[in-house]
């Protein structure tokens, strides 16, 4: 990469350089054959398939101990699945050391090493021949120049503060100019607003770049905001993959439905009573029906489902008229929104709907509707009936 | 502040003392006999009453004792450098590397540290006889290491396992070579460790006796605590105590200025900065 202002300014020329990379054309950065791991009986990851494209931010999201981390670590090449095959552009990477695999990973804490300065960090992975100082010098300014650290490259890690050493792991990461970068949990250990601000920088940083990017989170706003493509982990297995809105939109399985969103999606138990060309009605346990716009193909009359909806979706009603009546239990005023909490005889746990306004105070009697467009219905399987 | 709270205070103070006092006394009570000749030696008193250092020029010249002094500083080098480099090294292997008997392998040099020296002593006499090493300083440095080197590498060893994990990961991902690992990430943060230690090492040769007496024959080759120990005075009668307590007074020196060097060095908290924080 010449030029570094440059092309720190023109992000579409970064992207055409990074395009123009010698791999494989067609080939996937990324892909993952029935990648497995187990330590002695404990599954931690089940038979993966995936491939993550060229340019592409791929978010791992999962609550703990799903495997995504575990993930990152095979195709870093610190941990070895236990079976299956990882390709990085083509190439059979199964046994390559991590440094020859075209890869930077930035850690969760950042692992600096804390006897030398920035300046050093960024130059330690920099396995160039002496003859080509310059170069070297050359990348080590322009990652800083990019991360606005150039002002701390005398310094050491623990004068810096945590913004700061996240910036530099991550320069070191960018000095060594990798085919794909690994992020694992790079923002958890910043503050709330620092979080803010640094999730902006990196999605900044990766349209910039138009490297690709594998990033690994437990929180859900990063994955929805930064995603090229979210990639669902739950108990070792990948539970949806797709562009973040379609995960958000069209969940394929109960848990990522109940995963994406907050709060997260309501759930009502009932049956199927009937199917139509353009959807199913389910008769709820706790009374009342709800139409749904779902493919009919795969349900069967009296199949036992779970409804969900998500609380921005439910439609509330002061009065008698309505097909499911509540009671409001309790209302959190947000100021921009409120969440409204329903009571409803039959359920556990309350219903929540997501208003601008709250239409009535606590205590009163509503009635709620789902409408049929935003009905989710998943069989006992756990998977969505797919929406049309 | 309460009659009790006094109470307690002047307790606490008067136990401070009575340890400085245990712990000091000897020690000052050499430097007081150093400074006395002849007759003066066996009369008892707690403050100088006149600064005589005969006994510190003749310490130096009726014995070899500078001879002596120069082999205890070898010895004592050689064999903190060695027991620092094997177990610095041993450490990383035991500490981060994955192998089958790692708990059973450092169960066994733990167990190397329970034989007394005495038991070790035939057993250490006839290697260091098939080596050619006898009355030599590498016989020396050679039979120490039987005792540093088991609390050193243990020591570095949970030092190093309590290193951060991902400090080495990220080397890994780096490219470098495990050596590179150990001498450019991790021994930069092991000083606090390793000058413990080291001190510990050095203390231990500095003093030993038992093994100095048995496996050197000439005064050339001695060490301090023998070369203190044989001294003799004019005739076999007499030991001359004042040249006793001179040379004691000065082999202490040493090891007072070593700690005395090394202190702000034992502070860990070097690895800030490393991780979050």
């Amino acid at each position: 990469m010449a030029e570094a202002e440059a092309e720190a300014k023109t992000p579409a020329k970064a992207k055409a350089k990074a395009k123009s990379a010698p791999d494989q054309a067609g080939e996937p950065a990324i892909a993952l054959r029935g990648v497995g791991k187990h330590f002695g009986k404990t599954r931690v990851l089940e038979s993966i398939d995936l491939e993550i494209l060229p340019g592409e931010l791929c978010v791992f999201v999962g609550p703990s101990g799903c495997g995504k981390s575990t993930l990152l670590r095979i195709i870093s090449g610190l941990e070895r699945g236990t079976s299956g095959d990882l390709f990085i552009f083509g190439r059979k990477m199964n046994d390559a050391h991590p440094s020859q695999r075209g890869i930077a990973m930035v850690f969760q804490s950042y692992a600096l090493y804390p006897n030398m300065t920035v300046y050093q960090n960024l130059e330690f992975g920099l396995q160039l021949p002496a003859s080509q100082k310059d170069e070297k010098e050359r990348r080590i300014r322009e990652a800083a120049r990019m991360l606005q650290i150039d002002q701390l490259l005398q310094r050491r890690p623990h004068e810096l503060s945590g913004g700061q050493r996240q910036r530099v792991a991550i320069g070191r990461a960018l000095t060594r100019q990798p085919k794909i970068f690994l992020f694992d949990e790079p923002l958890s250990n910043l503050d709330a607003a620092l979080r803010v601000s640094m999730r902006a920088e990196l999605t900044r940083l990766h349209k910039q770049l138009g490297t690709t990017m594998v990033y690994v989170t437990h929180d859900q706003v990063e994955a929805m905001t930064m995603a090229d493509r979210l990639v669902v982990l739950n108990g070792g297995h990948i539970e949806q993959s797709g562009p973040p809105l379609e995960v958000y939109q069209r969940p394929r399985t109960l848990f990522s439905a109940g995963f994406l969103g907050s709060p997260r999606m309501n759930f009502l138990t009932g049956a199927i009573s009937d199917r139509m060309a353009e959807g199913v009605v389910i008769e709820l346990t706790s009374g009342g029906a709800v139409r749904a716009k779902v493919a009919s193909e795969g349900a069967m009359i009296g199949d036992q489902v779970t409804v969900g909806v998500r609380p921005e979706h439910i439609q509330l009603q002061v009065g008698e008229d309505g097909p499911l009546a509540a009671k409001i239990a309790l209302i959190e005023d947000l100021g921009d929104h409120a969440i409204v909490h329903l009571d409803r005889e039959g359920v556990a746990g309350p219903v929540l709907v997501r208003v601008d306004r709250p239409p009535a105070a606590e205590g009163a009697q509503v009635r709620f509707t789902l409408p049929p467009a935003e009905v989710h219905v998943f069989g006992k399987d756990g998977l969505a009936l797919p929406k049309p | 502040m309460t009659a009790g709270t006094a109470i307690k205070k002047g307790l606490f103070f008067l136990l401070v003392v009575a340890i400085v006092l245990y712990a000091v006394f000897p020690f000052y009570y050499a430097i007081l006999s150093s400074l006395k000749t002849g007759s003066e030696l066996f009369r008892v008193d707690y403050f100088p009453l006149a600064w005589n250092f005969d006994n510190y020029v003749s310490v130096f010249k009726q014995n070899p004792f500078a001879t002596n002094i120069l082999n205890s500083v070898l010895v004592a080098f050689f064999t903190v450098v060695l027991s620092l480099f094997l177990g610095v090294t041993a450490a990383y292997a035991l500490a981060r590397v994955r192998f089958r008997g790692r708990g059973l392998l450092l169960l066994t040099i733990l167990g190397v540290s329970m034989f007394p020296q005495v038991a070790v002593l035939s057993g250490m006499f006839q290697l260091i006889r098939t080596l050619g090493l006898h009355n030599s300083l590498p016989a020396l440095v050679l039979s120490y290491m039987i005792f540093t080197l088991p609390f050193t590498v243990w020591v570095l060893t949970t030092f190093m396992r309590d290193l951060p994990k991902e400090l080495e990961e990220a080397a890994i991902l780096d490219g470098a070579s495990p050596w590179k690992i150990l001498t450019r990430v991790f021994l930069p943060l092991m000083w606090p460790a390793m000058v413990t230690t080291g001190l510990l090492a050095f203390i231990a040769a500095w003093n030993e006796f038992l093994f100095a007496l048995t496996f050197t024959l000439t005064n050339d080759k001695r060490t301090v605590p023998v070369g203190i120990a044989l001294m003799s005075g004019a005739s076999s009668h007499e030991l001359p105590w004042g040249n006793i307590m001179a040379a004691s007074v000065v082999v202490t020196l040493p090891l007072v200025a070593l700690v005395l060097v090394f202190q702000r060095r034992i502070v860990s908290g070097l690895t800030a900065g490393a991780v979050k924080g």
